[in-house]
């Protein structure tokens, strides 16, 4: 076999999964971290402010990739929801359900920044334009997927569904999204485009696509550290598990004695 | 034992619901209370000024008959889960979607159509201009069996659940969002003059779609929910 499908293949496995996930997850989140810094020092210190906006507009370097992410986070569930539901992939369903709870905090933060940012630049806290109320059917989505997870006992019955729910909500962003534009503009909104009126220079890109990079590998570093604790807890009848669990209190009392 | 053929199942199971509804007809009223109570609560809130109620009376009208056909639509699936008949239709020789589709429609008729038959009332209570009035029964015809459809598969992702009526509005009302934005932005261009027609034939065309996949996606999602 291809090394690379043995490898995918062998990934499936809860324990190697773990392991994998074990080894990668320190260097994803130093990653994360020094990428992140870098981006918000370019952000917030090194870019010059906008000849309009002043300095809020420095805003966009936590609104924009947070924004991304909630759609990427989205697609990244519903693909693993896809893969449960067709080839019946224990992994794929923790890791849509471990997904779930990132993205949805990255929607809340796009809102809360959104926000933050309507308030000085358009002299309001919300408005119902398209793409702000798009976002909040996102979160009530991402909010019904973990509802349902959280509600349902038997937890791999409780991943079916909420990733069955994922694949419908997939269906009906789309239709959601295109609706709310159309919507919006039979009655006449009040905003601003945001990136339309000036295409946005280089010394302001870069640090916005270094925090892109940044939320990226965070959003993966905090799915493995989640998909891992779920793992343990759906496997804790196994073997693997009960090995990892004894090895944990004989290295604590070395370290200690 | 010999299963019968797939019609004379849909035409027993038809004629079963429509019995245990009419035996039950005092339940069958609750929707309508509440959305008369719903849409006699806003003239208290926004005062009595016919030129204001006029303006939110389409999408006063559409909201009350959602959130009523909402409520109704955890009674879906409920009785036949705690009788055991809902694992029998999931058992049965005969397509399960076909089968639901029986009872979506089943449900739409004892519920839906009352609430569309008392959407005249409403608008009168709220002064809609006459002229509106086709259009918003047009609307609501269109616009609760999409309902119906896209709230069976999100009542069957939580029946086996025994406390789930929050958490069934949660996953349907991101969902029927468009639904609400085409139905009542139908009504207000008809009110504001302008064409209508276009709103109504895309939940048309949304309408079709759903009969065909909605029932599907209910019994796969009804397969999910009773392993």
């Amino acid at each position: 076999m291809n090394p690379l499908v043995l490898w995918f293949h062998k990934l499936g496995s809860p324990p190697y999964f773990y392991r994998f996930a074990g080894r990668f997850l320190p260097w994803l989140y130093a990653i994360a971290l020094v990428s992140g810094a870098i981006g918000l020092y370019g952000g917030l210190v090194v870019a010059p402010a906008d000849y309009q906006q002043g300095d809020s507009f420095r805003m966009i370097y936590v609104h924009v990739p947070c924004a991304w992410m909630s759609l990427f986070v989205y697609a990244f569930m519903a693909a693993n929801a896809f893969v449960a539901l067709v080839w019946r992939i224990k992994l794929s369903e923790t890791l849509a359900m471990a997904s779930a709870p990132v993205g949805a905090a990255f929607t809340f933060i796009t809102l809360v920044t959104g926000s933050l940012w309507g308030k000085p630049m358009w002299g309001t806290w919300w408005t119902w334009d398209a793409r702000l109320t798009s976002e909040l059917v996102l979160l009530f989505l991402y909010l019904g997927v973990i509802g349902l997870y959280h509600a349902i006992e038997d937890v791999r019955q409780a991943a079916r569904a909420a990733a069955f729910l994922a694949l419908i909500g997939v269906v009906n962003l789309p239709i959601v999204h295109y609706s709310v534009v159309w919507w919006n503009t039979l009655h006449q909104g009040q905003t601003v485009s945001l990136m339309g009126q000036s295409k946005i220079s280089q010394s302001m890109l870069w640090p916005l696509l270094t925090m892109a990079f940044a939320t990226h590998v965070y959003f993966f570093a905090s799915l493995l550290a989640r998909a891992r604790a779920a793992l343990l807890a759906l496997e804790s009848g196994k073997d693997w598990v009960r090995a990892i669990a004894l090895a944990q209190p004989t290295r604590e009392a070395s370290a200690h004695g | 034992m010999k299963p019968g053929t797939t019609s004379a199942a849909c035409v027993a199971l038809l004629r079963r619901d429509l019995a245990l509804t009419w035996r039950r007809r005092g339940d069958a009223l609750n929707p309508l209370l509440f959305a008369v109570i719903v849409v006699a609560l806003f003239p208290f809130a926004l005062g009595p000024e016919a030129q204001v109620l006029e303006r939110i009376a389409a999408g006063t009208i559409f909201v009350a008959v959602l959130l009523a056909a909402l409520l109704s639509l955890d009674s879906l699936f409920r009785s036949d889960l705690d009788d055991g008949s809902l694992e029998q239709l999931v058992l049965s020789p005969h397509p399960l979607s076909l089968l639901l589709a029986c009872k979506i429609a089943i449900h739409w008729l004892t519920t839906a159509l009352p609430l569309i038959a008392i959407a005249p009332l409403l608008a009168m209570l709220l002064h809609l201009p006459d002229s509106v009035l086709p259009v918003l029964l047009a609307a609501l015809a269109l616009a609760t069996p999409l309902l119906s459809l896209i709230g069976a598969i999100c009542v069957a992702l939580t029946v086996a659940l025994r406390r789930s009526g929050m958490l069934l509005t949660l996953l349907v009302l991101p969902l029927i969002v468009p639904v609400l934005i085409f139905g009542a932005g139908a009504c207000n261009a008809a009110q504001a003059g302008l064409p209508y027609a276009a709103p109504l034939l895309w939940l048309g065309a949304w309408l079709v779609l759903a009969l065909v996949l909605a029932p599907l996606a209910t019994a796969a999602a009804l397969k999910i929910s009773l392993t």
